[in-house]
């Protein structure tokens, strides 16, 4: 059934939808709304049986989660940002647990300095983790990876992370197509656990492993996200069959026939991307998009088939590795490290700065004309940073770097302004 | 019904052994259907009271569940010595996940148990002083407050053993540690830190707390049946010397345990919904030295000269605890053993 709905609201429907048996909830924005949503249905007895827990922190969530999951109990959470570096030791134990369960990841920025707004350096943090990584383009994307969530999961015995962009889709009222219980029923069978703690058959689970297999166990679990990669697509078919809709998959396309140029991303800022294409292609510049569903595991053959043939790819995303540069366009380079493409890195919408298409689009131009870096801040004013730094060199005790930069930020926009108001001036 | 108490004059304790006892008095480890829960094959130090404890008390558990348990374990010696790959030591169903969050998991455990309809089953948390006490607290305070129906037990050896016996919060003043060496001019431990978890447990106002040590295994066996007979959070606190981390002789573990309740350093008592309802008497008052110098980690007090002052400060906490909880009466000490009612 069609609704307009905010994302947040989209995404407790339709997990409630699959009968989690054990949700946790602790607040931090932007993913709170999901679970106090759910948090209400469960109130209410529509969706029962289900345990609905005020933990005392993120780390009690994930780990709550981890006792739930081996008891054969089928377990969600939703976190963002400072919330998953809190749970971070627990995050890594279920997944080397081999655990399954659902967590939304309400993509936000990792402080310091502290920023509530949207970035992917929280995902970032946690994709050596062992989890599944699913990037959400849209609300409907949400909605629907929510449910191939749980189903990959319990299947392949291994947490799955649904990433989708705080506020910009979490906060967001779009229309969802929203899915049946009937439907999701017969996609999603009860969960059936591999290892459970079980009086009958009793098991130790999370014993002490030494050097002699230790590589072992640690190399099954790649192993099966290698079997992810293969089951992913197969999943996405299968809800397209059911649901009548296609959603989930390791990548997306977007006019990547024969495109000269591909820019590569994650997430909502796919849509800006793919405007600003549109634009460019009418302007006669060959490019299409590829969207990257599945990060982890990241579909290396998938990147390599559809981007060898490009002359030059731009891999834009919301994240970076300090010191080093893009995270996403390492990926990409490793996918390409046989192919010969040129390669451009770009940082853009850190904390929330909004990714314009006209930013979109003067970059792209830049790229196609051989003028961009190798690695690029989108809209970064480096000015304001040049100051910082001299301020460093003249200075031992130069100050907190937020707060002088930001002051520099507003001197800037007063003299813009009074600049302005002199030229408005009559006479 | 008329009661006439009875003497064991040995030594005036249960410990003369289960003979004298009707069979449903007997202990649950006296009992050869007990369900071995720890059994052999773990590679605990001779003497640990921590493995001991851990079997008295999941034994006692399993018989009054009808081997109905769930157990979880924080990192730290019980589960490193338990489970070396791939052998295990458990014989019940058994999770770790990390360090610090034990009660979360069991709290985890218990609602899966829940949204199943599964009551019938049970769960116990497991961790040492440090998982219970320092890094798991935040889980198991989160726990307690939720009521949860979960029983903790902490094994407290007062130090990280397992790491190589460094201070906890839960580790004594004047004890030497590898954080707290015997030197400079406060040696050992500081006085005026450290936590009282029991107190801060009933602080919760959870049905039950209750702590033990291994030199009675009565005592430690019924307060794990009673608090399997109650719902929601439950805590106990079990004190188990570490010969290796005391520096005490492996065959001195439940002298040592015993003299530390005797002492009156260690309060052995039970609480219901944040009240004191029973505390264990002690029978033969002894002063505290008797129990510090079985333990290396308190030499420094003893050589090369006496430390007076301190093993005065140590007596002060001894005399305090027993005021405070009320642990000894000095008529029945006089009056010799204690007594239980028996029916007749
Ligand atoms: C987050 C984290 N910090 C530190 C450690 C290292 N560590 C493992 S066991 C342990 C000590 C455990 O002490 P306690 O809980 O008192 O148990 P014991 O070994 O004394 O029985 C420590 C510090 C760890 N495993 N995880
Ligand atoms: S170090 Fe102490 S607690 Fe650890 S196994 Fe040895 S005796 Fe037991
Ligand atoms: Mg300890």
């Amino acid at each position: 059934m069609l609704e307009q709905i905010e994302g947040s609201r989209a995404v407790a429907k339709s997990v409630a939808l699959c009968r989690p048996e054990v949700i946790c909830a602790y607040p931090i924005s932007p993913q709170t709304h999901i679970v106090e949503a759910l948090g209400v249905l469960v109130k209410t007895g529509e969706l029962a049986p289900c345990e609905f827990i005020n933990v005392e922190s993120e780390f009690a969530a994930m780990s709550v989660l981890i006792g739930a999951s081996a008891t054969g109990g089928r377990a969600y959470t939703a976190t963002a940002s400072q919330g998953l570096l809190f749970m971070i030791e627990a995050v890594y134990n279920a997944a080397g647990l081999g655990l399954p369960m659902v967590m939304t990841l309400a993509n936000r920025a990792i402080g310091a300095p502290i920023n509530i707004w949207n970035d992917h350096s929280d995902a970032m943090a946690v994709r050596d983790s062992g989890w599944i990584q699913l990037f959400a383009e849209t609300n409907q994307d949400a909605a629907d990876l929510h449910i191939q969530a749980f189903r990959l999961s319990e299947e392949i015995s291994l947490p799955v992370m649904v990433c989708m962009d705080g506020f910009i889709l979490t906060h967001a009222v779009e229309e969802v197509e929203m899915p049946s219980q009937e439907h999701v029923d017969t996609f999603l069978p009860p969960f059936y656990p591999r290892q459970v703690l079980d009086t009958e058959e009793p098991v130790s689970i999370g014993a002490m492993v030494g050097p002699e297999a230790f590589a072992e166990v640690r190399y099954l679990a790649h192993a099966k996200q290698l079997l992810a990669k293969e089951r992913i697509p197969e999943i996405s078919r299968e809800f397209e069959s059911v649901f009548g809709h296609s959603a989930g998959g390791l990548i997306s396309a977007y006019r990547l026939e024969k495109a000269e140029t591909v820019v590569v991303a994650m997430g909502s800022v796919l849509g800006t991307i793919k405007d600003a294409v549109d634009d460019l292609i009418n302007h006669g510049i060959n490019i299409g998009v590829l969207g990257i569903t599945t990060f982890r595991p990241f579909p290396l053959e998938e990147v390599y088939a559809r981007l060898s043939g490009a002359k030059r790819v731009v891999t834009i995303e919301k994240a970076f590795a300090v010191g080093m540069g893009g995270i996403l366009a390492t990926d990409v380079a490793t996918a390409l490290s046989r192919a010969q493409v040129d390669q451009y890195s770009v940082i853009a919408g850190l904390g929330g700065r909004p990714v314009t298409k006209a930013s979109v689009i003067s970059l792209l131009q830049d790229a196609v004309s051989s003028k961009l870096d190798p690695l690029t801040f989108m809209d970064l004013d480096h000015e304001v940073v040049k100051k910082e730094i001299a301020r460093m060199n003249e200075s031992g005790r130069s100050g907190p770097p937020a707060e002088n930069m930001l002051r520099e930020m507003q001197l800037k926009t007063f003299s813009k302004q009074k600049e302005r108001a002199a030229s408005e001036e009559p006479g | 019904m008329t009661f006439k108490p009875i003497k064991f004059y040995q030594t005036g304790s249960f410990a003369v052994g289960n003979r004298l006892l009707s069979e449903n008095l007997r202990t649950v480890q006296s009992d050869i259907a007990r369900s071995d829960s720890l059994t052999l094959g773990h590679r605990a130090c001779q003497g640990c009271g921590e493995a001991l404890g851990a079997r008295y008390a999941l034994d006692a558990a399993m018989r009054a569940t009808g081997n109905k348990v769930l157990a979880t374990n924080a990192t730290g010696c019980l589960e490193v010595f338990t489970t070396p790959y791939p052998e295990t030591s458990w014989q019940i169903p058994w999770l770790h996940s990390v360090f610090g969050n034990t009660a979360a998991v069991a709290t985890g455990i218990a609602a899966a148990l829940r949204a199943k309809g599964r009551q019938d089953i049970r769960v116990v948390a497991q961790a040492g002083d440090g998982g219970t006490e320092d890094i798991g607290f935040g889980c198991l305070s989160g726990m307690f407050e939720r009521n949860d129906d979960v029983l903790f037990i902490c094994y407290d050896n007062q130090a990280y053993m397992n790491t190589g016996v460094q201070r906890s919060g839960a580790t004594p003043p004047a004890a030497r540690t590898a954080t707290t060496e015997a030197v400079g001019s406060e040696p050992g431990n500081v006085f005026g830190q450290g936590k009282n978890l029991p107190q801060i447990a009933m602080a919760h106002e959870i049905p039950y707390v209750a702590t033990a040590t291994v030199s009675e295994l009565h005592d430690l066996e019924a307060k794990v049946e009673k608090a399997m007979t109650i719902r929601g959070a439950r805590y106990l606190h079990i004190l188990v010397p570490c010969p290796l981390g005391w520096g005490s002789e492996p065959s001195a573990t439940i002298r040592i345990a015993r003299l530390a309740k005797e002492t009156g350093l260690f309060p052995v008592f039970e609480a219901e919904d944040g009240e004191i309802t029973g505390v264990s008497k002690i029978r033969h008052k002894l002063p505290v030295e008797s129990y510090l110098l079985e333990q290396r980690r308190y030499a420094h007090l003893f050589a090369p000269t006496e430390n007076r002052d301190v093993l005065d400060k140590i007596q002060a906490i001894a005399d305090r605890n027993i005021v405070r909880y009320g642990l000894w009466d000095q008529k029945t000490e006089e009056d010799g053993n204690m007594s239980i009612a028996t029916e007749q």
